[in-house]
Parts: C-alpha cells; structure tokens; sequence
C-alpha cells in the first residue's frame, strides 16, 4: 500500500492539479464526498462531478462517466466501491487523465495496476481534502498532525 | 518539489512540530492567542465552519491557535493522527470515556493506577451506569480474564502511579483487538520520548500534561491522542459511526476517516464540556516541550542514581524503581521504555508511618507537595498525606505501606538530592529507636 501513498507524488498532484473529476460525488450534504468536493471548490479547484443519477451538484453540471466529460482533467478522486475501479481506471487511462486517486477505504490493487501501466500515478486509501489541508490548509488548527517542520517565513 | 520529504528526529519535532513561523508578524515564538471568539471572513465561510466543511477557527471553546500548535506537537511526538486538548489529565480522560461509553458498557482497568484516575472512574460508573473491571496487570492472563463481549475498552498507565508497574502494551493491545476495544493507555509517566504506545500497538493515549510535558509545574493541562487507526465502524460505537443529532446526521467516522473520533471529542465533547486548556497554558507546554528529551535524560539519570543510591543505606525496604536490575518489570523496561523508566518512583522506610512523617520533616531541599515531573525534586509520603484516615491494614489493602514515600527526582545535581536524603533517612532511624 505504501507504494500508493507516497509522500512527494501527493505533494505534487494537491499542488498543482486544478481540475478534479469525482467519482461518486453525492449530491447528500452529509456524505464525505459532498464534503471534499465543497472543500476542493473553496480552494480554487475546478470539480468536474461524476454521476449516473444527478444532472447537477455543487453548481457543476455532472456527467454520467468519465468517457462523457469534455475537457482535461488533472485528478480523477474516486468515492466508489473498489469493484468499480478497475473499470474507472480503465476510463482514466482513455481520458489521459493527470492522476488517479481512491479515497478512504477504496482498495483496488488491479485498479492501480491499469492506471500504472497506462502511465498514471496512483494514490490509494488516502484523502484529498485531507492532504490539501496538511500541505496547504488549515488543519493545524484543528490539532491534527500536519507532519509539516519549518523554520523559515515561506 | 524536486525533494523528497524528510523524516525528522525527536529533538526536531519537540522544537518545531505544531508550530511554523508567523506568517503575518514573523514572530519566532507561538503568538499567545488570547481571544474568546475569531471574526469570520463571510457568511459563507462562518456556516462552512459550522458545519464542518472547513477547518476554521470559530470560538476558544473548541479550538484556539496556540492550543493547536500544543496538540500538534504531542500527535506528532506521539505518532498520533491529531491531539485534543483539555484543562486537565481528568479532563481528557473524562472526555475521552464520555464518547467512548454508553450506559450499560464495561471497561477493563489496571488495578495499579493513579488514586485520582480510581477516583474518577468510579464516580463516572456511578453516573453513567458502566461497569469496571479491575485488572492485575501484573498477571499474564489478567486482561483476558477480564474482558467480556461488552468491554468497550482497555485502560492502564505504561508506568503506573505509583507503584512502578510497567504494562506489557502489546499483550493488552491484543486482548483488546480480540474483543473489538481500543486500548487506551496513560503515557504521562513515560512521555513519549521514553516510550509511544502507539507504536506497540495501543489505540489512543491519554496524558496528564501537567507533568514531565511541562516539565516546570507550572501549568495544569491534559490531552488525548488518537492513532487513527481503530474501527470504529466494528458495530460496537454507534456513537462515533451512526449519524450525530448534534450535526444534522453527520457520521463522524465515515466522513472524516482516520479523524472521525478527534473530530466527535472536539466538535460534540469538549464543545458541551467546556474543559478547555487557556492558551497561555498551552504557551507555557510548548515552551516545556522543546527541552523535553533533554530534560527526561537528565531526570531518568538522577532518577535511577537515586534509586541505586537508596537501596544501600540502612532503614531503607524495597525500592520500587522499574530500570533497578532486580525489578520484575526490568524485562518490560528494556522492551518498552529502553532509553529509561523515568524518575517517578516509591520506596519503603522500615520505620512505618511515624519514621516517614520524620523523613519528611527533616528534608529541606525536596518539597513535599502532591506533585511530579517538575524540575524540582519532589516527595510525599501517603500514609500521612493522601492516605492519612486508613488504618495499616486498610493501607496494605490498597498496595501503600505505612513507611512508603513517593519520590519525583528533578534535575538538582543528584549529589545535593542524595545529601538531603541523608538527613532524612537519619532522622528516620532515629523515630524508629525511640519509638
């Protein structure tokens, strides 16, 4: 699993994507995709959603799959059941996306292995909102561990 | 970004983990955020803070800057996923117990453990109807014995208070996975510069700030730290993993993962509590923290220089220090606390009751105060102070003897601690002739 969770490929995608597509986004307040697709929008990213079942959530026009979205995207974040990845790794791969990243408790080892051989790198049981707020946001705040050491004024 | 990120050591992390540079004044040292409430950049972000969609700072009741660089700092040294701080080490324990517990449930717990956390525990199973099930924790099947299909967790001190017994952390640890229940563990006599449970294995960690995390007696301030790693979606605590009233249905644990309990215990527990630490006490431990591995070798020095010195001298019974070669807890001590047991610890005058009340009289360098883990060298003798209305028997009963004293060595050079103790022990011998 380490291999999926390294920490200078997840510095490089949360710094410098600017479009994420999210996969199982709900359009439920309460859900934790709601929550990190909300979180992604306050920070500047663009959310592309993804959705057989909505027509729009969080203001964004939602797209059935990936193969129906029209324009570049830098990570595709996903909050499915780790049954459906390899196939979301598949369009990934199609849609020459930057990035692809399973979220909290989304395992699928074939999966990474589709997105790898067809030249994307893989973030695995980690979460994106999270990672951003570590790096870039706020989360110190909340008494959370950021890992972040500095002594200068960057 | 071309490089990679580093591992930094312990001493690093004591000085810097939780803390970064102001970025507004440059300030060098943690600004003391004094202020009850924080003004909102908009409506919009006010009801994104509200309802926990971002992080952002709304009132000193729940969260403070200068408290969060203290709970940073300790998850990090700890090799926890975030912190909660508290008023007190009760404090934090008893918010700790009141997200974890529902009435009707049982805890197991260590025996050996600190009289105010006895104290507690059953006051807290009186209100909320739990059971408790005292452990020896001494004996290799005790926690087995003692935990049941509704035992929600395990709870004991890594050194316990102050009786010296050292807890085999990955044996409880796997007791409590067997049955579904985090082990909780107490790492207020260690710190975690002498030992992380949570590397062997224990789910979060309690700590009486107040002591060797200060480090000068100066503040009292308690934390509770989670590994992140337990399951609280195992059906056995809804109320981490079932919608909260509190928040419109949300689920703590699905939603925010491996900080689905930091977030309860802040966002619901201290919010209703209302046991927050000041942020010039959290000032005050930071500043303590940055010294801490340097100050703790010095105390395990002096502490272990004691203790060998102690079990020399005549009028002297058992010396209860961990790291003694001799101890029973040695083994536990080179596995789990190898660069030293601390320097709290308890030793046996065999002139009973009377010779400690002379022992302490007759010492005038150590302070007799209900107190340990400051800089100072501190002492107390139970059987006159604390445990003062029981009879001998009822003494033994609960593992005090009437010559006991507790000693909290600080960082004096040992050969004025050892000096005073001189005197008392003199003084000692000569209560024990006349008698």
């Amino acid at each position: 699993m380490s291999e999926f969770q390294d920490r200078r490929t997840i510095q490089e995608i949360v710094l410098n994507a600017r479009t994420v597509a999210i996969v199982g986004l709900s359009a439920s307040e309460l859900r934790a995709s709601h929550f990190v697709g909300y979180y992604l929008q306050r920070h500047g990213y663009r959310v592309i959603p993804v959705n057989p079942n909505e027509e729009h959530i969080l203001g964004e026009r939602v797209y059935p799959s990936l193969r129906d979205v029209p324009e570049r995207i830098d990570v595709v974040d996903v909050f499915r059941h780790p049954a459906a990845v390899p196939e979301i790794a598949r369009e990934a791969v199609e849609a020459g996306a930057g990035a692809l990243w399973l979220q909290f408790g989304v395992i699928s080892q074939e999966g990474a292995r589709i997105a790898q051989e067809g030249g994307i790198p893989v973030v695995m049981d980690r979460c994106l909102k999270i990672e951003h707020a570590r790096l870039l946001g706020r989360m110190h705040w909340m008494g959370f561990d950021t890992g972040v050491i500095v002594g200068s004024r960057s | 970004m071309d490089e990679a990120p580093r591992d930094f050591g312990f001493n690093t992390r004591s000085v810097h983990a939780g803390q970064r540079p102001d970025p507004y004044t440059g300030a060098s040292a943690t600004p003391i955020y004094q202020t009850a409430g924080f003004v909102f950049e908009d409506t919009e972000s006010a009801s994104a803070y509200f309802n926990l969609q971002e992080y952002g700072n709304v009132y000193s009741r729940i969260m403070n800057p200068t408290v969060a660089a203290f709970e940073e700092r300790l998850a990090n040294l700890e090799g926890g996923a975030g912190a909660v701080a508290f008023a007190s080490g009760l404090a934090a324990q008893a918010g700790l117990f009141f997200v974890l517990l529902d009435p009707g449930d049982r805890i197991a717990v260590a025996k050996a453990l600190y009289g105010g956390s006895t104290a507690q525990l059953n006051h807290l199973a009186r209100k909320l109807q739990i059971t408790l099930d005292w452990v020896d924790m001494d004996d290799p099947d005790g926690w087995r014995r003692s935990v049941t299909a509704e035992t929600k967790a395990l709870f004991a001190e890594t050194i316990a208070n102050p009786g010296g017994n050292v807890l085999d952390i990955e044996l409880a640890a796997a007791v409590a996975h067997e049955v579904g229940a985090p082990l909780v563990v107490d790492n207020t006599f260690a710190t975690p510069y002498l030992c992380r449970p949570l590397e062997f294995g224990a789910d979060l960690v309690i700590h009486s700030a107040t002591k060797f995390l200060a480090g000068n007696g100066t503040t009292i301030a308690g934390a509770v730290v989670d590994s992140g790693t337990f399951d609280w979606s195992n059906g056995r605590f809804p109320s981490i993993a079932e919608p909260s009233t509190a928040y419109h249905g949300l689920k703590f644990h699905e939603t925010f993962g491996v900080y689905g309990l930091l977030m309860k215990l802040r966002s619901e527990t201290l919010r209703d509590f209302g046991a927050v630490l000041a942020p010039f006490n959290a000032f005050l431990l930071l500043l303590g923290m940055e010294s801490l591995a340097v100050r703790m070798d010095r105390h395990v020095a002096n502490g272990l220089a004691v203790a060998e010195w102690l079990r020399e001298q005549p009028g002297v019974g058992a010396v209860r220090h961990p790291a003694l070669p001799d101890s029973p807890y040695r083994p536990l001590v080179d596995r789990y606390l190898p660069l030293g047991a601390g320097s709290v610890f308890s030793f046996d005058l065999e002139s009973g009751r009377e010779g400690g009340r002379r022992f302490i009289e007759a010492l005038s360098l150590w302070s007799h105060l209900a107190n340990v883990g400051d800089t100072k060298s501190l002492v107390i003798h139970p059987a006159s102070t604390t445990h003062r209305q029981l009879s001998d028997d009822e003494l033994a009963a609960s593992g005090v003897a009437p010559g006991t004293v507790r000693l909290s060595v600080g960082l004096e050079d040992v050969d004025d601690l050892v000096w005073d103790l001189e005197r008392g022990l003199h003084a000692a011998r000569s209560s024990a002739v006349t008698a």
